[in-house]
């Protein structure tokens, strides 16, 4: 669930009051407030939409959890996207080998599988 | 105050099957709106995943094998005609994206557009809508069809969630793209997949088909439902580190989900992804950022740590079932009103299996631009002044008996539990079905008699009313289907009979069930 909007980072442009999918946050007079959390479903958008890089998302998503340091993570998701590069940079050149790894991980687990139920 | 709009096409809904039809229904020379729920462009299950595409080049024996090798997963309710429809515009137009979506090398010296990042998806899609003069509403959801006196939906009524005001937008033509049903049940990005258009349409008297195919499953950390892209090499274990036997996905199908399920029932289990290919390492941050950060953020190595995982039931969005179609233009039995994406039924493509991933956004795009199409020219031939219009809604707005204050969230718990509860769910007889459909039934009637709101509580009010529409058309539907086929596994019918029916599902306060002989067989 969305944890903490940085006060320090935000420049309040309600971007991501704007973009949250499920209406979570309202706008604030210094920075948006986290007025509906049990909407909140830990989905990354306001991070990834947030160009400060001020917003930090807490993993679970069935419980609020005070107190972790965001820090590590700030803008991590955001990198990761490459979210503000050019199209053509090629971010997702890698992208075509999910299908194949999906394909390759499901051949391991049959052939252990199958390995197993020899061996028993 | 309220907010008072006219338009040749409203869109109801903002994903990825929205998306397509906005584009096509501008570029058909319509004047379009769409209201979103949430926000068009991460609102729905695309933008938290990545679509593969079903993309075959438009080689005629390539498709032929193709649409033969789908017509098989299908067990005889797939449309081959339907299945080569959409090979064809998902081929033509998803490479339509590029001025907006950074599509990625094929390896080979060309692109690779089959496979697409969800968030960059969406976003592109906004852009693409928005650059061909879509007017987009966000956060403004959909209550009720409006229908006119000459018997014609006429467009909608909702809520601003933002401005804090109601809407009605008149329309000539009216598409409802607001995605399938996931029951509440935690699926990423599916927390507004509440079921509301298919609600809204049986208001209109359109019947769904399909409903009884589900449910499908997601495997995921226990506390933050992601994508499955690395379970697939995963070795389960209980609390006390026994390897559970557990046959692999890919080949078991039904009975993998059934062993995680009731080991889920017994305790916590654990995933180990030591096993995972090693080309996937190093680029999962790369192909799915969303992935790492759940497991990050708790210090956990996903591939080297043992951690709990938890099956998300996927309702109906990765199943079959949604609104029935009457004519290749995506049109439902109500005169101006059409159905697409995973609203519509899925049927006709997936047949009685899941069309998830590539049949089901092949679908989404197809339905979109096809009904898109449709409804700009239904509607331009339709200009002039418009009749006098009436609410469909019902329930949560004119109760039968004195308003009561309504539970929602225990009626949440209770809908999810029937569709998804583990104790039950993989092991389906006669009886369970009828114990699920009672308990449903009291929670309607409560709501139909009590059940009262306005403003966003209307809102969320109406969703809790869908939810529970929705998981009554799927007991009525799995119940009336005495056989197994597909992803509607009995354990008192552990066969398929033929010949090959398709079944439809209608009603609110009393539910009808028809079956045909499957025209495709």
């Amino acid at each position: 669930m969305i944890a903490q909007i940085l006060a320090d980072k935000c420049n309040n442009c309600a971007q991501c009051v704007s973009v949250c999918p499920t209406f979570v946050l309202d706008d604030g007079p210094q920075v948006p407030v986290i007025a509906r959390l049990d909407a909140c479903q830990t989905c990354y958008m306001c991070e990834l939409y947030c160009d400060r890089q001020a917003i930090y998302v807490a993993p679970d998503q069935f419980a609020p959890e005070p107190g972790a340091d965001p820090l590590p993570h700030l803008g991590v998701i955001w990198r990761d996207h490459g979210w503000d590069r050019p199209g053509e940079a090629g971010h997702l050149d890698e992208y075509r080998k999910l299908g194949p790894l999906l394909g390759e991980g499901a051949e391991i687990a049959a052939r252990r599988y199958q390995a197993q139920r020899r061996g028993v | 105050m309220s907010i008072h709009l006219e338009t040749d096409v409203l869109i109801i809904g903002g994903g990825m099957a929205a998306g397509w039809a906005a584009i096509a229904a501008a570029q058909a020379g319509a004047r379009v709106v769409v209201a979103d729920k949430g926000y068009m462009g991460t609102s729905g299950v695309t933008a938290m995943g990545g679509p593969n595409h079903w993309w075959v080049a438009p080689d005629p024996a390539r498709r032929e094998e193709a649409i033969a090798r789908q017509s098989g997963k299908a067990q005889g309710l797939g449309d081959p005609e339907w299945m080569a429809r959409i090979l064809d515009l998902t081929w033509r137009y998803l490479p339509s994206l590029a001025p907006h979506y950074p599509f990625g090398s094929d390896g080979a010296g060309g692109t690779y557009y089959s496979g697409v990042r969800g968030s960059e998806y969406m976003r592109a899609l906004r852009l693409a809508a928005l650059n061909a003069g879509v007017t987009v509403l966000d956060h403004h959801p959909a209550i009720e069809l409006l229908r006119d006196d000459e018997g014609r939906i006429a467009g909608a009524r909702g809520h601003a969630l933002r401005a804090r005001l109601d809407w009605e937008i008149r329309s000539h033509a009216t598409i409802l793209a607001t995605g399938g049903n996931a029951f509440r049940s935690g699926l990423i990005g599916s927390h507004t997949n509440t079921g509301d258009g298919q609600l809204m349409a049986a208001e209109a008297g359109v019947a769904l088909s399909g409903m009884e195919f589900g449910p499908s499953w997601s495997i995921s950390p226990a506390w933050a439902s992601t994508r499955t892209l690395p379970y697939t090499g995963a070795v389960y274990y209980d609390a006390d580190g026994r390897e559970l036997d557990i046959p692999p996905s890919r080949a078991a199908g039904h009975a993998h989900n059934r062993a995680l399920g009731h080991a889920m029932l017994a305790g916590p289990v654990l995933a180990d992804l030591s096993h995972a290919p090693k080309a996937l390492r190093p680029i999962l941050r790369q192909i799915q950022p969303f992935t790492p950060a759940p497991f990050e953020r708790r210090g956990i190595d996903l591939f080297r740590d043992r951690f709990p995982v938890k099956l998300f039931g996927e309702g109906t969005i990765r199943g079959t079932g949604g609104l029935d179609l009457t004519d290749a233009e995506c049109r439902t039995s109500a005169p101006g009103l059409f159905a697409i994406g995973d609203a519509a039924t899925r049927e006709l493509v997936a047949g009685a299996n899941s069309g998830g991933g590539a049949v089901n956004s092949a679908w989404a795009l197809s339905s979109g631009r096809i009904a898109g199409t449709a409804a700009a020219r239904e509607s331009l031939a339709r200009k002039g002044a418009s009749a006098p219009v009436h609410g469909l809604g019902r329930i949560a707005i004119a109760p039968h008996h004195a308003e009561r204050t309504i539970d929602v969230t225990a009626i949440h718990r209770a809908v999810d539990h029937e569709i998804h509860g583990y104790a039950h769910v993989f092991t389906r007889d006669e009886a369970s079905y009828a114990a699920s459909g009672e308990r449903l039934e009291a929670i309607w009637s409560e709501l139909s008699a009590h059940g009262r709101a306005r403003g966003p509580a209307l809102v969320s009010l109406r969703e809790t009313a869908a939810l529970v529409a929705g998981a009554r058309w799927t007991i009525a539907a799995a119940r009336g289907r005495k056989e197994s086929r597909g992803l509607h596994q009995r354990a008192d019918y552990p066969e398929a009979t033929g010949p090959t029916q398709r079944q439809r599902v209608s009603g609110l306060d009393t539910i009808c069930i028809h079956s045909q002989q499957a025209e495709f067989a």
